[in-house]
């Protein structure tokens, strides 16, 4: 067995009387990039939270990159934790720059009372040529499409040079272009990081063909987990989804079979 | 034909010139952050909340400063969670302890016997007639949160642009928040004096909102909020002496134009044109 960076021992999480996550059990070792698949409400987008400690658990024990994940632990492994969130509305009016948004990934390790210094900017720079959004640096962030958006929030996970990636649907409302790129992108940096990253879809056309193991979740709960091969079934998916699942030869994202239902 | 500047020789005149200057910083910087933030509703609260604690003091006979120091933190205090949970939907809860604080306010109001000439000063303002201890109070937050805000710009950047990005990374994005709601609340104290508890809050929302139509820039924006609150309070403090208008009014009304002028002349109209055209 590898070096575990993340355990997840019977994580229960509720929100007042909606129970989100039930009895979840799960371990990721280290450079692992796993795909976490199911129906919208599954409970995804808080396993993952749980792991950054934003989602507060109300039974069983999580550990990542070997701490307790507590209130106390929260600030410091959010450091070391890269969090792509879900695309949101944002104002165009506001008046912060795509520089400047990407910077932010590194206030949190930087700490009070220090200022960015000009390697961190070059840092920044680099990053933004990386994925692709040089040309757009100066340009307030509420000006970019949904696409270029959610290329900056990885931009900025990646400037906090995390140990763990988590992205939750980053591919979710934004084009078909937009898709293959910021896939490609995440498959770039995975291949040259190796970080242990762990991303949610509801939509297997946009699972990166590099998942090495799929967790299936239902219900605020992992129904099942493994290999990309006998977890990607037609009768697998059928029985996730509760919905005729239709698995052509064409690849959607690469090796793994495009869905749809 | 020159201007007559000997009333600058007057005491008042030099004090209200001073409580321009520290009103007009304090209160624009915290107005960035509430807009920034899309929170002026907890604001206007705090404000009120502000208010209400000063018309308790003069009620009760202890230093008004003291009772809207109290109030408006213990506002911030409450209203901060309660948007935060989710528990009612945050205009709701807001709005409730909006309407109380103004319930409050006006019960101070009638319980006080006599002639409520204190009262109703906190009610207009009178940055002609403040006072010493209140000018130093006003300069001491102004010096305090210019401070707070050079040595945490970056927490405070993150904060009020990306609030939940801002925890994700690591920064203690609640402490800066509630700091923020802190910050309004003292400030509000600091001014209540000078321009009035219904006024007030046009001092910082107006400003602010005024410099947030002209610039994409943060840093940007803070100065040129702080120039029109400062101008606002100035142009007021002197509409009120040669006009002998009321000083409160007379500097949200400057401040109202300024903001009009913002609005019709910005250029961020054509990105509110753009996202209305046909990609939307």
């Amino acid at each position: 067995m590898g070096d575990i960076v993340i355990s997840l021992k019977d994580a229960v999480v509720s929100y007042r009387e909606d129970v989100a996550l039930r009895g979840v059990s799960l371990e990721v070792e280290r450079g692992e990039f796993i795909g976490i698949i199911g129906p919208n409400g599954a409970g995804k987008t808080t396993l993952l939270t749980v792991v950054n400690d934003l989602g507060k658990l109300v039974h069983g024990q999580a550990r990542v990159l070997g701490v307790p994940v507590c209130r106390r632990n929260g600030i410091k492994l959010r450091k070391r934790i890269g969090y792509v969130a879900q695309a949101e509305n944002i104002d165009p009016r506001l008046p912060i720059s795509v520089r400047e948004t990407v910077m932010v990934g590194y206030y949190g390790r930087l700490g009070l009372f220090h200022r960015p210094t000009e390697d961190q900017w070059k840092n920044v720079d680099r990053v933004l040529d990386l994925v692709g959004l040089s040309h757009l640096s100066r340009r307030p962030i509420g000006h970019l499409s949904g696409g270029e958006y959610q290329r900056a929030a990885i931009a900025r996970a990646l400037v906090q040079q995390p140990e763990i990636f988590l992205l939750d649907e980053p591919t979710a409302s934004v084009d078909p272009q937009a898709q293959r790129e910021i896939l490609s992108l995440i498959q770039l940096i995975h291949s040259q990081y190796h970080m242990t990253t762990l991303f949610v879809t509801h939509d297997l056309e946009t699972l990166p063909s590099i998942c090495q193991r799929l967790v299936l979740m239902r219900e605020g709960q992992i129904w099942k987990e493994g290999s990309p091969g006998e977890m990607l079934g037609e009768e697998v998916l059928r029985q996730l989804y509760e919905a005729g699942v239709s698995v052509p030869a064409e690849g959607g994202s690469g090796k793994f079979p495009r869905c749809g239902w | 034909m020159g201007m007559d500047l000997s009333v600058f020789q007057y005491q008042f005149m030099q004090n209200a010139v001073l409580a321009g200057l520290c009103g007009g910083v304090t209160c624009s910087i915290v107005g960035v952050f509430v807009v920034t933030m899309h929170l002026s509703f907890i604001g206007i609260c705090i404000a009120h909340a502000a208010f209400a604690g000063a018309l308790l003091g003069v009620w009760l006979g202890f230093n008004p400063l003291i009772g809207a120091l109290i109030f408006s933190l213990a506002s911030a205090g409450i209203i901060g969670p309660m948007a935060d949970r989710g528990e009612l939907n945050p205009d709701t809860s807001i709005g409730i302890v909006f309407s109380l604080m103004l319930g409050l306010a006006f019960l101070f109001m009638g319980l006080m016997p006599g002639a409520r000439t204190e009262a109703l000063s906190l009610f207009w303002g009178s940055i002609l007639t403040v006072n010493g201890g209140n000018l130093i109070f006003l300069a001491t937050v102004m010096v305090v949160i210019v401070a707070l805000l050079v040595i945490f710009y970056k927490e405070i950047q993150a904060v009020i642009c990306h609030r939940q990005v801002a925890l994700a990374v690591g920064i203690p994005a609640t402490l800066v928040f509630y700091g923020l709601l802190f910050s309004t609340g003292v400030s509000v104290a600091a001014s209540l004096p000078t321009i009035g508890g219904l006024l007030i809050y046009s001092l910082i929302l107006n400003p602010a909102a005024a410099a947030y139509q002209l610039t994409y820039n943060l840093k940007r924006m803070i100065l040129i909020a702080v120039a029109f609150g400062v101008a606002s309070c100035w142009v007021g403090v002197a509409a009120s002496y040669l006009l002998d208008l009321p000083s409160g009014a007379s500097i949200v009304i400057t401040s109202s134009v300024i903001f009009g002028l913002a609005a019709a002349f910005s250029p961020k109209r054509k990105v509110k044109k753009w996202q209305r055209g046909p990609a939307s």
